[in-house]
C-alpha cells in the first residue's frame, strides 16, 4: 500500500502498524516521538495496534521541551 | 557553526517572550543550511507553551505539526527551537539538556532576566542522555534584507 511519511510517498506492506513503521524508519529516541496519522495524534500505547491504511499521512514529531 | 537570524525575527520572539511573561515562551525555527556552512534562520514560529509555567516549556504538538507542514510547503528545513528564560541566563538548564534529543538541531535561548537587555544565544547539544555535550554556536543578528557572509 502507499502511504506518506514526513511528506515522502512510500510503498509499505499491508497491515503495517505504527510501531513497525517506527522501526522501518529508524526513528531515533522513539520514546520522545509523537506520531500523527492524518493529523490525528496516536497515543503511544496504541503504536503496536494501530494499523495503517492506504493513503495515510504519517508524521513523526520530536517532543520539544525544556525548563529554566 | 555560524547561525544567523534577522533582526525582525529576533524582535518577534523577543516581543512574544515579553508578552508571555512570567511563563516561558517557545517556538520553532526554520530555514536553510547554506553551502558555506552557515545556518540561516528564515522563519520563526511563535507557538504555545502548553505547560504555562515560568519553569518549563512543552511545545503544543498540534501547532508543532502545523508549523512542520508550513516549513515543508515553503521549502524550509526545521532547524530547531527557541525558548525564553524569564528569570535565568541564556544557557541550557539541566532539563534543557536532558530534553535536547536532536543532535542536528540548534537550540536558541532568550534570557529576559535583565530588563530591557535581552540576551539570545544558540546552542548545539550532542551525546546521549546523561552525557550531553553543549557547544555554543556563533549567532549573528543581521539586518533585514542583508545577505550574511
Amino acid at each position: 500500500m502507499n502511504i506518506t511519511v514526513a511528506g515522502e510517498k512510500k510503498n509499505v506492506a499491508d497491515g503495517l502498524t505504527v510501531s513497525k513503521l517506527i522501526e522501518l524508519e529508524n526513528v531515533e529516541t522513539p520514546q520522545y516521538v509523537t506520531v500523527s496519522v492524518n493529523e490525528e495524534f496516536i497515543e503511544s500505547g496504541a503504536f503496536e495496534t494501530h494499523v495503517l491504511s492506504e493513503g495515510d499521512e504519517v508524521e513523526f514529531l520530536y517532543f520539544m521541551g525544556g525548563g529554566q | 557553526m555560524k547561525i544567523t537570524i534577522r533582526q525582525s525575527d529576533f524582535n518577534k520572539i523577543y516581543e512574544h517572550a515579553l508578552s508571555e511573561r512570567p511563563d516561558e515562551a517557545c517556538g520553532l525555527i526554520s530555514g536553510i543550511d547554506r553551502e558555506d556552512g552557515v545556518r540561516e534562520i528564515k522563519k520563526v514560529y511563535l507557538l504555545t507553551n502548553i505547560d504555562h509555567t515560568n519553569e518549563h516549556f512543552s511545545i503544543d504538538p498540534k501547532e508543532h505539526l502545523k508549523a512542520i507542514k508550513d516549513m515543508r510547503a515553503n521549502d524550509l528545513k526545521p532547524l530547531g527551537n527557541w525558548h525564553s528564560h524569564p528569570e535565568s541566563p541564556s544557557r541550557p538548564s539541566e532539563e534543557d539538556k536532558r530534553l535536547a534529543n536532536d543532535s542536528s538541531a540548534s537550540y536558541l535561548i532568550l534570557s529576559l532576566m535583565e530588563e530591557g537587555e535581552p540576551v539570545l544565544n544558540a546552542f548545539h547539544v550532542e551525546g546521549r542522555e546523561g552525557e550531553r555535550e553543549v557547544r555554543k554556536e556563533d549567532l549573528e543578528i543581521i539586518k533585514d534584507g542583508e545577505e550574511n557572509g
